[in-house]
């Protein structure tokens, strides 16, 4: 990865700004350390001064201007080498500032003035000079002139210990830092990387592929679950909507060859207005048949897709059953099937009306073509849990216990029902709207027959609100 | 009767101009949308069909365009687009009818003839009346040659459809909307049950038949032979 994109991380950036927090504190503290020694430094200097000029003032006071002259000659030649490399520093002169003894070569020309005395450069005396001194200065009877003093070699060195660490220190500082942003960048940068290829790939086509987990269990793989769930929901999705275009295909390719042939077969033939006009009505009815499959693979292909988009209202499972038995009851009559509802009081649901009422007439449809004559269908609508049932039963043959799952698929059909007319898609379409609704779908044995049972959930409160309004209103 | 229909695909508005013309209406086309709006408010028309998805202009916004101008033509319109809340936006655009594609000519057909009859509101009557049979909307009772007829609420619901469109071809799909406010498609003939059994009540012991089933089609109420 290129050092720009490192740079432009989060990771790098917070790194950053804690290195120049850090090398803030670093400085801080060097900086307090270094003004507390040095107030010590100072401190000792100026009692060590004192106590040489509570020495050298005995010695004024009992030996007089000559006895000075001898100790502070003694002194001076008593610290190492010059006055540049000893500590202490002295210097007597008379009034006219010519040097007695001491030393020092002559009286500082420039100095500074402090509370406790003077501070002035040695530098001037020698090449090397170390710096700076400290010291006090008298005037004694007969305007001579005395200077005691000590230099500041020690805080020199001091001050260059404290620079040198703090130099090094600070670069450390920036160094880790640096370090430390590059490395927690690049490890952060390649695990989003990772997710980025992830994005790639499956734009570019490779639908199962999925973000890898690290398993620490941070906010990246959290991160990474989710776009997995997401992934997976849309590989539902595309993959509904790949079998739909699949189904649609394949249904429309057979009745469409069957019509084209039969439609040819009468042209090549010598046929009569009759047969011309026989063979027009059935294409035309095959191709109600066709449109009636196309709708239902919509209907289902809709339902599947969790169709966010549907408005989903508050529904009276009861009414809806009552007017879907109201529809049916004829045409059960008819066959000689009797038709019983029971249907009790039950909270609304959410869902969709029109799909709704097409999976209850579905399982209608299909108790009238399996039972035979004399048989008995029922609906039963109620309360279930703090949501609502729908059954729809009838004592006709029923599905065995091991196609169960089977019939709820596309296109599947029992053996014994294959002769019967149908597109093997009703109970699909149940399927479809019972997953659309969040409810529960189950195939029963009605001993004999076949019950099929709906558990809906309950609506949520707004729902039920709106539910309570409209039925208010009508 | 002139139609202006408003279909980019040529071949369907083919089809649906022919159809129409042998049904005896006068049509006019147009293949976008901005043309079609441009000879719906220069021109007048008894009703338009006018598909949803068109190229220049979207057909609800056409239908919105010209109720916003105050122009009350009937519009039937056709879409791809299916589900009930595509429906529900169509009709509150200002659409009279919806129809999802496939859909068959007959059904088409039945249902712009229903929008046509509906420009003569009678609503202000009581009684409908057609040949000799008499529906009482306030009674709900109904009489044919002065004999009364018992039926169950939804016959009479069913009757009275169809006696406001008598004359007209009333197709299977528009009953289930119309008389029992569902949408959806039946595998079996569940509806035919319900008018065969209308049938008996008004059309048996009586002459002449009035209940009339139009094959492929669906059924039409006249006093006079099919």
């Amino acid at each position: 990865m290129s050092a720009g994109r490192l740079v432009r991380t989060t990771a790098f950036r917070l790194a950053a700004v804690y290195g120049a927090l850090f090398a803030v504190a670093v400085v801080a503290l060097f900086g307090f350390l270094y003004w507390r020694t040095l107030t010590l430094i100072d401190a000792e200097t100026d009692a060590a001064i004192a106590s040489e000029i509570a020495g050298l003032a005995e010695q004024y006071r009992q030996r007089g201007l000559v006895g000075l002259v001898r100790v502070v000659g003694e002194r001076a030649a008593a610290q190492s080498g010059s006055a540049l490399n000893g500590s202490n520093v002295y210097l007597l002169t008379r009034a006219d500032f010519t040097p007695l003894a001491g030393n020092l070569k002559r009286w500082p020309a420039e100095a500074r003035r402090t509370p406790a005395g003077i501070v002035f450069d040695l530098r001037g005396e020698e090449e090397s000079g170390v710096g700076m001194a400290r010291a006090r200065i008298f005037v004694l009877d007969g305007n001579f002139r005395l200077l005691v003093g000590r230099d500041l070699r020690q805080r020199e060195k001091l001050r260059a210990l404290v620079a040198e660490a703090l130099g090094w220190g600070l670069a450390a500082t920036v160094a880790l830092g640096l370090l430390a942003g590059t490395l927690v960048g690049r490890k952060l940068l390649k695990r989003v990387e990772a997710i980025n290829r992830t994005g790639q790939r499956i734009v570019q086509g490779e639908l199962k592929q999925r973000v890898a987990l690290s398993g620490a269990g941070d906010e990246f793989d959290r991160l990474a679950e989710n776009l997995n769930a997401m992934l997976d929901q849309i590989e539902r999705l595309m993959t509904g909507m790949r079998e739909v275009t699949d189904n649609i295909a394949h249904d429309l390719r057979g009745p469409l060859t069957r019509m084209k042939a039969r439609l040819e077969l009468v042209l090549l033939g010598h046929a009569d207005p009759t047969q011309f006009r026989a063979a027009i009505e059935g294409a035309i009815a095959e191709t109600d048949r066709l449109l009636a499959t196309f709708n239902a693979l919509l209907s289902i292909a809709e339902a599947e897709s969790g169709a966010v988009h549907q408005t989903m209202q508050a529904v009276e499972l009861g009414p809806l059953a009552a007017d879907v038995a109201e529809l049916y009851a004829p045409a059960l009559e008819e066959k000689g099937l009797t038709l019983a509802t029971d249907i009790k009081p039950c909270p609304p649901v959410s869902g969709v009306r029109q799909l709704l009422f097409q999976a209850i007439a579905n399982l209608l449809e299909n108790a009238m073509k399996y039972t035979p004559q004399g048989g008995r269908v029922s609906i039963a609508v109620g309360a279930e849990g703090a949501g609502a049932a729908l059954a729809v039963a009838d004592d006709g043959p029923g599905v065995p216990a091991d196609m169960r799952g089977r019939v709820l698929e596309r296109y599947v059909r029992l053996d014994q029902a294959r002769s019967t007319p149908g597109s093997g898609l009703g109970l699909s379409l149940v399927a479809a709207v019972a997953k659309l609704h969040g409810a529960t779908l189950e195939l029963g044995d009605n001993n004999p027959g076949l019950k099929v049972t709906l558990g809906f959930p309950p609506a949520p409160p707004k729902a039920e609100a709106e539910a309570a309004s409209t039925v208010a209103a009508s | 009767m002139r139609i202006l229909v408003i279909e980019d695909d040529d071949e369907t508005a083919d089809y649906l101009a022919k159809g129409l013309r042998e049904s005896g209406f006068t049509v006019d086309r147009a293949a976008d949308g901005r043309e079609g709006l441009f000879l719906a408010t220069s021109e007048t028309y008894d009703a338009m069909v006018v598909d949803r998805m068109l190229p220049g202009m979207d057909g609800l916004a056409i239908v919105q365009s010209l109720r916003a101008q105050d122009n009350a033509t009937p519009v039937l319109i056709l879409s791809a687009l299916g589900q009930v809340d595509d429906r529900v936006r169509g009709l509150q655009a200002g659409g009279d009818d919806y129809l999802t594609k496939p859909y068959a000519f007959s059904e088409l057909l039945a249902r712009l003839q229903a929008l046509l009859r509906r420009r003569a509101p009678d609503a202000a009557s009581t009684t409908l009346k057609v040949g000799d049979l008499e529906l009482d909307l306030l009674a709900r009772t109904a009489r044919r040659a002065g004999k009364a007829i018992d039926l169950l609420p939804r016959e009479f619901r069913l009757l009275e459809f169809l006696m406001r469109h008598a004359g007209q071809v009333v197709t299977r799909t528009m009953l289930l909307e119309r008389v029992w406010d569902y949408h959806f498609d039946p595998q079996t003939n569940v509806i035919d049950v319900h008018v065969s059994r209308l049938r008996q009540k008004i059309d048996k012991g009586f002459a002449p038949a009035m209940l009339h089933t139009v094959r492929g089609a669906g059924y039409r109420l006249s006093a006079e032979a099919a």
